[in-house]
């Protein structure tokens, strides 16, 4: 057992670590990759030693080993780069970036690529609840289970789960596409407004205006390109669901025109 | 928020009070307002009593220690009075005491004629179990009430962020099971129809120590355990009864358990290996108990475990 060891972390009252705004300079640099222990570091200084790595180092292919579990890391990356992540990541990883190429060799916790831009995110383990919320753009793909509400107010993008999906899976959905290789729980595309899911097993239930739909051939080919681009072997037999659009108002007015016809 | 946290050592007792304070203390942004255990040490013929006189707010004020020294003799006088032999009593804050004591006749009672006393809450009663919470983080407690060392199967543990009700030790878990000896629980969420529930409990004769809904879990077990139904089954049908979002874990002498809400908005992670079985609303916590990368898992919706230890 770990035992209560000193990290020579400070916390204030409310157990928040101070901040510190200085990189740790820890990170081993050859070349064009870097790897960074994350082991002795807060989420603070993983993240500033990562910026510092791949904006002023000019370094594309960063490896973070040792991360813990330590929330929101790699979070608001806006370059192509290449990161992975050889253990778990804890909650909110890989928020709004924009570009990077995520690998995560583990599992993740919560709201993994939330408002996330585009780049693509792999985890080989499982991910916890509202992986993808928010989702904008790219592709996050997770090879085990996902939990409740994923692909929460998924605004654009691609989540791609071979395991089984939560409660409540792509609630109020407004753009975007899920592929749920296992079951669905209950409530699957809860108030949905647009975007499809495609789902390979069992579906507990169907949430609030979200409806069967027809598969086409544009949907076979995306989601064979998709597998494919991720070496995710053959797609299995899929069934499609989209909004019925009878919750919400999809009329074509604008605001102003609306006021004028109520 | 909350955080909360449970162990169970199946290949033999070990340290609980150092792991179980690793796992909390990683979790201190989850709750530093308060912290608290239910420890299952080795099983004796003693009945451990765990009990506050005041709250720690109150301590050092006019005149408090001498009400707490009268308090002190009132609870060792009625302790004999209904027909209990005290082994030791001791104190290690001054407004928290663990008593040890030889008693063969039923716990509601001996609860109920202590609880009496002014000021007085009985926070366990077993073999077993020992309720230990204070404000503070789980450093802070460990090190107050000297935890390191405390040899055991298995602990459940709670950080506490007050949001619904105060900062002091009534609305700390983890809740006894009143008055079921050995049984406790901690909670990391919001019932939403407490106040229901509270009367309709109250109506049958459960009694409650505080305004905190949380407490509702262990009471509404305890009635359940009275009535002769299975821990599992009480947790299943509590995921019917009760509203809100919620995520609980409840241990016996012998069980540890763990029971999430339909909506699944509290979370939770669980490791289980040959001999060990470790859950916590955060990996983190996982992580600073076994100290390397491990599979763990998030239990899902409407998930009902129990382990046997």
């Amino acid at each position: 057992m770990a035992g209560l060891t000193k990290s020579g972390v400070v916390y204030d009252a409310r157990g928040l670590v101070e901040p510190d705004p200085e990189p740790p300079m820890t990170a081993e640099i050859d070349g064009d990759r870097a790897v960074i222990d994350a082991t002795e570091l807060t989420t603070r200084k993983i993240n500033l030693e990562l910026k510092r790595i791949v904006y002023d180092e000019g370094v594309n292919d960063v490896t973070i080993v040792n991360p813990g579990s330590k929330h929101s890391l790699g979070v608001g990356i806006l370059k192509r780069c290449r990161i992975t992540f050889e253990g778990s990541p804890g909650w909110y990883a890989c928020g709004l970036i924009d570009g990077p190429e995520v690998q995560i060799n583990g599992r993740v916790g919560w709201a993994l690529g939330e408002n996330m831009m585009s780049g693509s995110i792999v985890v080989e383990g499982p991910a916890g609840s509202l992986t993808g919320a928010a989702l904008r753009g790219g592709d996050i793909v997770v090879k085990g289970s996902v939990g409740a509400r994923t692909g929460i107010d998924q605004k654009g993008g691609t989540i791609i789960t071979l395991g089984k999906a939560g409660i409540n899976t792509g609630f109020m959905m407004q753009r975007g596409r899920q592929i749920i290789c296992g079951d669905a729980n209950d409530g699957l595309g809860d108030s949905m407004y647009d975007g499809f899911i495609y789902v390979g097993g069992r579906i507990a239930s169907l949430g609030v205006d979200c409806v069967p739909a027809e598969m086409d051939e544009s949907d076979h080919e995306f989601i064979n390109r998709k597998f494919e681009i991720y070496d995710l072997g053959t797609p299995p037999e899929l069934q499609k669901f989209e909004c019925g659009k009878v919750l919400h108002n999809y009329d074509a007015l604008e605001p102003s025109e609306r006021k004028l016809v109520l | 928020m909350c955080g909360i946290a449970g162990i169970i050592h199946r290949d033999g007792p070990s340290d609980l009070g150092t792991e179980i304070t690793t796992m909390l203390q990683s979790m201190k942004h989850r709750g530093p307002d308060s912290t608290g255990y239910a420890l299952y040490g080795q099983p004796d013929d003693l009945i451990v009593v765990r009990f506050v006189l005041a709250e720690p707010r109150e301590y050092g004020g006019f005149g408090v220690e001498e009400r707490l020294e009268r308090s002190r003799a009132e609870v060792e006088s009625r302790l004999a009075k209904i027909g209990a032999e005290v082994a030791t009593i001791t104190s290690p804050t001054g407004y928290a005491f663990r008593a040890t004591i030889r008693y063969e006749g039923d716990l509601k009672p001996l609860a109920d004629y202590l609880e009496d006393i002014p000021g007085c809450e009985v926070l366990s009663l077993g073999n077993s179990l020992e309720i230990v919470k204070d404000l503070g983080d789980a450093a802070t407690v460990l090190e107050q009430y000297s935890l390191a060392g405390l040899t055991g199967t298995h602990a459940i543990g709670h950080v506490r962020m007050a949001t619904e009700s105060d900062v002091d030790l009534a609305s700390a878990h983890p809740y006894w099971a009143y008055p079921f000896a050995d049984v406790a629980v901690v909670h990391n969420g919001q019932l939403t129809n407490y106040h229901q529930w509270r009367r309709r409990l109250e109506r049958l004769g459960h009694r409650f120590q505080s305004e905190c809904d949380s407490e509702i879990i262990a009471v509404y077990l305890a009635e359940k355990l009275e009535g002769g139904v299975p821990l599992e089954t009480a947790m299943k049908t509590s995921l019917d009864d009760f509203d809100g979002v919620f995520t609980y874990l409840v241990a016996t002498d012998s069980e540890l358990g763990i029971a999430k809400d339909e909506m699944a908005a509290k979370p939770l992670v669980l490791f289980e290996s040959d001999g060990l079985v470790a859950m916590a609303s955060e990996e983190i916590a996982i992580r600073a108990l076994v100290g390397r990368e491990v599979e763990t898992r998030d239990p899902y919706e409407r998930e009902v475990l129990t382990w046997q230890v």
